[in-house]
């Protein structure tokens, strides 16, 4: 049985969102830029996304443009707020546990000489209120702050931190990075107070190499880069028309039975959950419990073995999932956000994140819950590291 | 700034190394071993426990247990395959890169994990000659 649980890292395209694109590579090929019926058909393309999109998560149309990647609208949205604004202050405010995405870009506006501070969070990964009112000074002109953790399933308290937002004397503006969250928990840019926010279409069954930042009219925002005119004047260059057509009608199928998307995965994670938990001991669960976790985010702990090892035996096995530990990435570290949630670096290097989709099932989760404990089980047995000692 | 070109080769496994990640050789506790060694640190992601029966400077069996990667393991089933029956010091001859040619190679970033076996063989013969030398149980139990 093949068994796909890495749906936060990407997802298949749905085979309705790849008949939408099709078109647009061959027939429909036009520019979007020019006059003639080919072009026209073309922006009508990209503006029906637009709409799609902006509709789920109650902005206006004109307030979507698109993008490469969710990585790249990160990127345009941290340094475009704070090049604009940058006469007004230079202190931006972004969390320990943001994805690379995120603190690449603030490191490099540290080297400009911004001022970034990095929020704690706390041992589920919530940022606190308090905190960041604290951090707050006048010089501060951008937050930005993930919707939900990409690894460990946190829903940060967005409408909160919002609101503070827009109590404080001077414009704060507010970016959400909303990868992980969109499709997942319910996004309303107007009551969450979100000024801007990263969306990525590879996440929700859409194509790879789309991306989208939602931008609240009137927010001062430089462009990062420049070049041929574009429907969109922040993002030159030529439109993915077929892709940003894929990532219209992914969002379409996301939000048509959006709650009973929503309620489906939640049930399959606490399946998944609860089988872990009663069939693997020595675990340690990261991230909340209920509400306010993903309803597609599952990460575990599972002591003294290493994650690499658990995710190649799973793979020979058919199923995919990722994994905290070192090993398996290129910087031989253990995650950023399990040290910054206080995990051992022992305990990180077991961690394995388990991520759902609309498309999972019961009989996937039971044939996961057969083959989780028999795989922990052995690798413990050759294992040097007891695992109650941890 | 120079850019570094990320090769895709650095997290790729050979068939050799999923093989013996598989179905592991010499892998477990060993009874009465001769030697045992500990090297690595699981805060680093990897820890190698290496058990040596030695009989007359002979290696009659070589066993390992691991808290680590595929490489890791794959490393320890190779280096202990190619110690059993060799002399100790031909044992302490066998280099880095031997061990990873028999895997077929290792994935650059995963190089480390060869090296914590092969560390680990050194000082476990490191320790066997110490204790000989030092008038240990070996020399003890014939007296």
């Amino acid at each position: 049985m093949k068994v796909y649980l890495d749906n936060g890292t990407t997802t298949p395209v749905a085979r309705e969102v790849l008949d939408a694109m099709l078109p647009y590579f061959t027939e429909r090929f036009g520019h979007p830029i020019f006059v003639y019926s080919l072009g026209q058909e073309a922006a009508d393309a990209v503006e029906r996304s637009q709409a799609m999109i902006a509709r789920t998560v109650n902005a206006k149309s004109g307030e979507i443009t698109f993008t490469s990647s969710a990585t790249e609208a990160n990127d345009l949205a941290i340094r475009g707020v704070a090049y604009a604004n940058r006469k007004r202050g230079d202190h931006v405010i972004t969390t320990k546990i943001e994805n690379p995405s995120v603190l690449r870009v603030c490191e490099e506006l540290e080297k400009e000489g911004f001022r970034v501070d990095y929020l704690p969070v706390d041992s589920q990964g919530f940022v606190g209120l308090k905190e960041l009112e604290k951090t707050i000074t006048e010089r501060t002109i951008l937050v930005s702050i993930a919707h939900v953790s990409d690894e460990i399933g946190t829903i940060e308290p967005i409408e909160q931190i919002g609101k503070l937002l827009r109590e404080q004397k001077n414009r704060i503006y507010f970016h959400v990075n909303a990868a992980a969250a969109y499709a997942r928990v319910p996004i309303d840019v107007e009551r969450m107070g979100i000024d801007l926010m990263s969306l990525s279409a590879h996440k929700i069954h859409g194509p790879k190499g789309v991306g989208a930042l939602y931008l609240r009219e009137n927010t001062p925002i430089e462009p990062i880069s420049h070049g041929y005119i574009s429907l969109f004047t922040l993002k030159p260059g030529t439109e993915n028309v077929p892709g940003i057509v894929g990532f219209g009608r992914a969002a379409e199928f996301a939000f048509n039975g959006f709650e009973k998307h929503v309620w489906n995965m939640r049930k399959l994670r606490d399946k998944l959950m609860a089988g872990i938990e009663e069939r693997v001991p020595h675990i340690l669960l990261h991230g909340p419990r209920g509400d306010k976790r993903s309803p597609a985010n599952v990460n575990y702990s599972f002591k003294g073995v290493e994650g690499e090892s658990v995710l190649l035996h799973l793979d020979l096995n058919g199923i995919s999932v990722a994994t905290g530990s070192a090993c398996s990435t290129r910087k031989l570290e253990p995650s950023h956000v399990l040290t910054a949630i206080g995990v051992k670096p022992e305990v990180a290097h077991g961690a394995m994140r388990f991520t759902l989709s609309r498309y999972n099932t019961t009989e996937e989760i039971d044939y996961v819950l057969e083959v989780v404990p028999r795989v922990i089980e052995n690798l413990r047995k050759i294992s040097p590291v007891k695992p109650e000692e941890l | 700034m120079p850019v570094e070109f990320t090769e895709r080769s650095l997290l790729k496994y050979t068939q050799k190394v999923i093989e013996l990640f598989r179905n592991p050789k010499n892998i477990g506790e060993m009874e009465n071993p001769t030697v045992t060694t500990v090297e690595g640190d699981p805060q680093c992601g990897d820890m190698f426990k290496m058990y040596l029966k030695i009989e007359g400077d002979k290696i009659t069996d070589a066993k390992f247990l691991s808290f680590g990667c595929a490489a890791n393991i794959a490393t320890g089933s190779m280096t202990t395959e190619m110690i059993k029956g060799k002399t100790v010091d031909d044992a302490g001859k066998i280099s880095i890169k031997e061990i990873a040619d028999g895997l077929g190679g290792l994935p650059g970033l995963k190089m480390h994990c060869a090296v914590l076996a092969y560390k680990t063989l050194k000082k476990a013969i490191q320790e066997y000659k110490q204790g000989k030398s030092g008038g240990d149980q070996t020399s003890s139990k014939g007296s």
